[in-house]
């Protein structure tokens, strides 16, 4: 050690920390999956963070180990240590240098955010307001009824005044382009409902063709619940007596847990449901079968689904749930 | 207990929490007017949280106050200036305490106590009247707790004042040199003045407009 | 407990009925020496924490497997509200603010006692009924809604325990309020003359930043919580969005304190950092004017950061930004402390004893909790992980990584000055070694949990990820048992220790100029100020000949 000069060794100290911090980053493998346009994004900044993390947890707890060892009490040593009290430069650098990291973060924070479309929620018209926007851009199906029968907003039904939402995610590109899909999500407790206003029909799940720019308006009816699909990085609470978005491109088909992240009640963990990413021909499939059943049972019991309680449109979802309607009923009876 | 530093003669428990210190030991001395301030700070906050609230309300509603809600101007009007002038009939008997006029002071003293109970009186006639209760509405749901939290404010210090005229009875309690207590009922006095007069220019003269 | 004998010559006395130490019966009754009621707030505080603790322990029993099988869900909401409620507000808050608070200021600043004793105790006593409100509500169900009690949900969930849990918490806030007033004005009247600004102890500054944060900003939460008792006892309807009122509004009045509450937590124990390590390390403590200040920033940054809890909530995008920047700002004297620290113990002679190896493990886990946090701070990453387990493990790594090692550091290192007994090391070191172990492995692979998408307050989950729960429940039963060589050892060595000198350390603050225990009144004549505070090795002198000094300077 003693050929070698200190500022070798620093040098090689940092490279080595630069070398770990930068693979740590792309290498980490804690987030799930990517299956949405703002994923990458989310993950960028997420990743960009780990290494500058990794960089100063190492310089960190690296020195603190050092010192611990090379500045331990020696057998018989009962003096002090070296009367150091201040270093100005020294604390210069050490304040300028995060200070700089995060300010750089931040920027960068909002240069994503901005992407991702969490600048401009409510900046886009609603289907409701433009009832010629088409269902989905690339269904091939052509008897896809298009601005058909437009029943009302589940929402618009719970006394939440009509308007743009104001909070949430919204369209990326800042453009007025309307959604290719809308769907009108309500949680309860502990369900998600899934409206298809242009299909008139209801779901215990969200099904969403891949690559369609969709638009989902949130509510919420008794309490707070927060909808959240990991592998597309997105979260919103759904508010009572709020209107809130969130706007994203599905890329990848598959099926995606849908969690509910605010605690709503005893079984808030079971308010679990799940989205499934089509291809474009598949949803045209699923579109059309639901229709089909929809109308099946608007004709043997002559009930619209919006007409249903809670309890009972959920009664055939219930099973994967684990609660079932009878569950839901009292504990909405017991305040 | 601290038997050493308390002389119950000299322990002023008259006044409000902060006020609870205990007779000041040889070379420590009075800090109750510094604790007192640094509380009523405090105490300023939870109305400021209150007023904002209140704000944040009034700014997502339609129409505030709602329809059929009306707001009773005249007698908070002159509820505010008794309650306003007697900030100025108060600092009298600081005034007259500094100059060991402690026959001044009580007079000044029972004057504030006396208005102070007429605006708690007033306040109590405009609830009977008001036609509208705490639950009404989302405006009556601010308008009642603010005030009341008020009232309640105007209460205390109300007891303060009685508290301080209840000690002045005893001769040489109150002095040029010794008169913390007055001087703190006082503070406290003036502070839920300040508090009205936001709260007035709130809750009565924005919803004119 | 504590009569260990104190000889004191009874010359000098200007009050012949007082008596020199308390008795044991004194600690439970309505005393307004500074020093028992530190020692109240300590004890109470650890009670509550075994108790917290235990529902922690519960709730990670049911969380070993992924069906609701061990408790009602029901139940385990209550727990998990109340465990958070109790280790928040009556442990962390009331041991560090209210008990080294209370124990080392009036000692640090050469006063006989704080400026305002009654209300002191006052303060203390507002805790215990706290405390059997919380417990007391379980007869009621227990409230169900979270440590953060959101409306509708509190509005609706378990009424009478959701009242009960709001008075508890006016109750403490009330204290909180009134122990900072006192704080305050102690700190800024009642110094000794010889005792100037820039030798105040570092931990009389965090403990001044520390109320004049409490005294903003828990009137805001008494403000929010009496708007919520209203709507759920007398029809009101703030937060009703159906009649008018505003669901978001009780989460930005709630956040305005809890943000700021969690700095409450962690700057006495900064404070507490600041003294152990210079001590044990031997070395001037590095940059005290930066430590100093940097408190100051944090609580005024502090005050402007409360949204960064709300991004995935009612907030317009202006507000996710500007309080994604202002998050990130607080890293910056966060950090100037973090290596403050470091580089004190460079050139140091460090001792590794109990005391020192608690600070240097909330050193090193704090770093690793407050990166975390921001990694948080950032909206993006945040829409992703809110409400996730990525939050729990950041929490706990600052709270029980930094809040509570800083507790047990502080414990180890007053010990001998609050009870006149030494403790045992060997068992001091156990207790550290498994704390450590413990803490990692139950809170580590919580960051995981919660980025691969396993939401919190959740009873019940995917079965994908049973096995690293698993390892969390282990690491709490871990942490659980290493309370035990802690109980026995505070207990076991507060009759039977090794006798502790005034100075078992060689320390230089002024708490270290009187006996151990202190004398009711801490001074026969006050001290004077001769050295700073952190003068180690300096002036040529080395640590025997320090002890003089310090027993000349009584
Ligand atoms: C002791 C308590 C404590 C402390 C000190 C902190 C410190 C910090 N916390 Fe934490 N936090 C909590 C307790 C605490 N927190 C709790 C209890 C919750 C959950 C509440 C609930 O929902 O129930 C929470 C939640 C929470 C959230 C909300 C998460 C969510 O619900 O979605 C966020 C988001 O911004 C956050 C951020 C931060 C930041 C940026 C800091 C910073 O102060 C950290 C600063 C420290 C460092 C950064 C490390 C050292 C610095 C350096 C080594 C310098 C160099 C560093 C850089 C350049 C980056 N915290
Ligand atoms: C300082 C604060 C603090 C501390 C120290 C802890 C300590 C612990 N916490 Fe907690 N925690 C919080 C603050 C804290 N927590 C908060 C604020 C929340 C959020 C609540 C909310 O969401 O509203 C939370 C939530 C929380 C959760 C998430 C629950 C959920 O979201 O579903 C979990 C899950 O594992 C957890 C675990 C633990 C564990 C295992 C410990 C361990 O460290 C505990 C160790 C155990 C003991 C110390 C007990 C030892 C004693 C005995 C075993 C018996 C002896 C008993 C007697 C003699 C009476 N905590
Ligand atoms: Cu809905 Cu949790
Ligand atoms: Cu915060």
């Amino acid at each position: 050690m003693k050929q070698i000069p200190v500022s070798l060794l620093t040098l090689t100290a940092g490279v080595a920390v630069t070398l770990i911090s930068l693979w740590v980053g792309q290498n980490h493998g804690l987030l799930p999956e990517q299956a949405s346009e703002q994923a990458p994004l989310v993950d960028g900044l997420f990743n960009v963070m780990m290494v500058i993390g990794t960089a100063l947890f190492l310089v960190v707890e690296g020195a603190l180990l050092y010192f611990l060892i090379v500045f331990r009490k020696r057998e018989g040593d009962e003096e002090d240590g070296i009367p150091i009290e201040e270093n100005l430069p020294l604390e210069a650098f050490w304040t300028a240098i995060p200070a700089i990291i995060v300010i750089g973060l931040g920027i960068y924070s909002v240069a994503v955010f901005q992407e991702m479309g969490g600048l401009s929620p409510g900046h886009t018209m609603m289907a409701h307001h433009s009832p010629k926007s088409t269902l989905v851009a690339q269904a091939p199906s052509n008897d896809s009824p298009i601005g058909g029968d437009v029943m009302p907003l589940l929402a618009d039904a719970e006394g939440v005044e009509e308007g743009e939402a104001k909070y949430g995610i919204g369209a990326a590109n800042q453009s007025s382009k309307p959604a290719d899909l809308v769907v009108n999500v309500t949680g309860i407790q502990f369900a998600w409902l899934f409206n298809y206003p242009e299909e008139n029909f209801m779901a215990g799940e969200l099904h969403v063709p891949v690559g369609a720019d969709v638009l989902l308006n949130l509510s919420a009816q008794d309490v707070i619940h927060s909808f959240w699909v990991p592998q597309f990085r997105l979260k919103q609470d759904a508010i009572p007596g709020e209107r809130t978005e969130l706007r994203f491109v599905a890329t990848k088909p598959g099926t995606y847990p849908v969690v509910c992240t605010e605690l709503c009640g005893s079984y808030h963990g079971g308010m679990r449901s799940q989205v499934v990413v089509h291809t474009p021909e598949e949803f045209g499939e699923w579109i059309e079968q639901n229709r089909v059943a929809q109308k099946d049972t608007n004709q043997t019991i002559a009930s619209n689904p919006a007409a249903m309680t809670p309890s009972e449109f959920l009664e055939p979802y219930s099973q994967e749930m684990g609660i079932t309607g009878d569950t839901i009923a009292q504990l909405h009876s017991h305040p | 207990m601290q038997g050493s530093t308390i002389d119950p003669s000299k322990a002023e428990l008259n006044s409000y929490a902060a006020s609870e210190a205990v007779g000041a030991h040889e070379e420590h001395p009075d800090l109750r007017v510094w604790g007192l301030l640094t509380f009523l700070m405090s105490e300023s906050l939870m109305f400021g949280g209150f007023f904002a609230a209140y704000l944040l309300l009034r700014g997502a509603a339609e129409a505030w106050p709602p329809e059929g809600t009306e707001v009773e101007l005249l007698l908070p009007t002159i509820n505010t200036i008794i309650l306003v002038s007697s900030s100025f009939v108060i600092h009298y008997g600081d005034k007259a305490i500094k100059q060991d006029d402690v026959k001044g002071m009580r007079k000044w003293y029972i004057i504030t106590a006396i208005m102070g109970a007429v605006f708690l009186l007033g306040q109590a006639y405009e609830y009977a009247t008001l036609g509208y209760g705490l639950s009404t509405n989302i405006f009556s749901n601010c308008f009642y707790l603010m005030t009341g939290f008020h009232g309640l404010h105007v209460f205390v210090g109300l007891l303060l004042i009685l508290g301080v005229l209840w000690r002045s009875r005893r001769p040489g309690h109150y002095s040029s040199h010794k008169h913390t207590g007055i001087e703190m009922a006082e503070i406290y006095w003036h502070f839920v003045d300040i508090i009205w007069i936001v709260l007035f220019s709130l809750l009565y003269i924005l919803t004119i407009f | 407990m504590t009569q260990a004998e104190v000889s004191i010559p009874s010359h000098a006395t200007e009050h012949e009925h007082a008596h020199k130490a308390w008795k044991w019966y004194d600690y439970f009754t309505f005393n307004v020496d500074h020093k028992v009621i530190g020692i109240q707030y300590l004890v109470t505080s650890f009670v509550f924490y075994l108790i917290g603790g235990l529902m922690a322990v519960a709730m990670r029993t049911e969380l070993a497997t992924p069906d609701p099988d061990f408790i009602d869900p029901s139940l385990y909401n209550a727990f998990l509200t109340n465990h958070g409620t109790i280790m928040i507000f009556l442990w962390i808050v009331p041991a560090a603010i209210g008990g080294f608070g209370n124990f080392l200021v009036p000692l640090m600043i050469g006063a006989r006692d704080m400026a305002f004793p009654k209300l002191n105790a006052i303060a203390y006593w507002l805790n215990p009924p706290a405390g059997l409100l919380l417990l007391g509500s379980f007869f009621f169900g227990g409230a169900q809604a979270g440590w953060t009690s959101y409306p509708p949900l509190s509005e609706i969930t378990a009424n009478v325990a959701q009242s009960m849990w709001i008075l508890a918490i006016v109750l403490v806030g009330t204290s909180s309020i009134l122990g900072s007033v006192n704080f305050i004005v102690t700190i800024i009247k009642m110094r000794v003359p010889s005792l100037k600004w820039d030798e105040l102890p570092l931990f009389c500054w965090a403990i001044l930043a520390t109320s004049l944060l409490a005294l903003c900003s828990t009137p805001v939460l008494a403000a929010g919580l009496t708007l919520l008792l209203f709507d759920i006892n007398f029809g009101t309807s703030f937060f009703k969005p159906d009649e008018g009122g505003n669901v978001v509004m009780y989460q930005h009045l709630f956040w305005f304190y809890s943000h700021p509450a969690v700095y409450l937590m962690i700057l006495p124990i900064f404070g507490i950092m600041s003294e152990v390590i210079p001590v044990h390390a031997r070395k001037p403590i590095f940059g005290y004017k930066a430590i100093a200040y940097s408190s100051l920033a944090i609580c005024v940054v502090g005050l402007f950061v409360w949204v960064h809890h709300m991004f995935t909530s009612g907030t317009p995008p202006w507000m996710r930004l500007f309080f994604t920047i202002s998050t990130l700002i607080v890293a910056v004297p966060t950090g100037v402390k973090i290596f403050s620290w470091v580089a004190t113990l460079w050139g140091g002679k460090i001792r590794f004893t109990s005391a020192m190896l608690f600070a240097v493990g909330l050193l090193a886990m704090f770093v690793l909790g407050g990166l975390s946090g921001v990694t948080l701070g950032t909206a993006p990453v945040d829409i992703h992980v809110h409400d996730t387990y990525y939050v729990v493990a950041h929490f706990h790594y600052v709270l029980f990584g930094g809040s509570v090692f800083g507790i047990y550091a502080g414990i180890y290192h007053w010990y001998p000055k609050m009870t006149g007994r030494m403790m045992n090391e060997t068992l001091g070191r156990i207790h550290f070694v498994m704390t450590f172990i413990g803490t990692n492995l139950t809170f580590l692979p919580m960051h995981q949990l919660g980025l691969q998408g396993m939401p919190r307050r959740v009873a019940m989950y995917d079965p994908q990820f049973a096995t690293v729960n698993q390892l969390c429940t282990i690491g709490a039963f871990v942490l659980a048992f290493s309370t035990v060589p802690f109980l026995i050892n505070a207990i076991w060595s507060w009759s039977r220790g090794e006798k502790a000198s005034g100075n078992p350390w060689n320390a230089l603050t002024l708490e270290w100029t009187t006996d151990s225990p202190p004398m009711i009144e801490n001074w026969e004549v006050l001290p004077v100020v001769t050295n700073g505070p952190y003068a180690y090795g300096m002036n040529g002198r080395s640590a025997p000949a320090e002890e003089e000094v310090a027993v000349s300077s009584r």
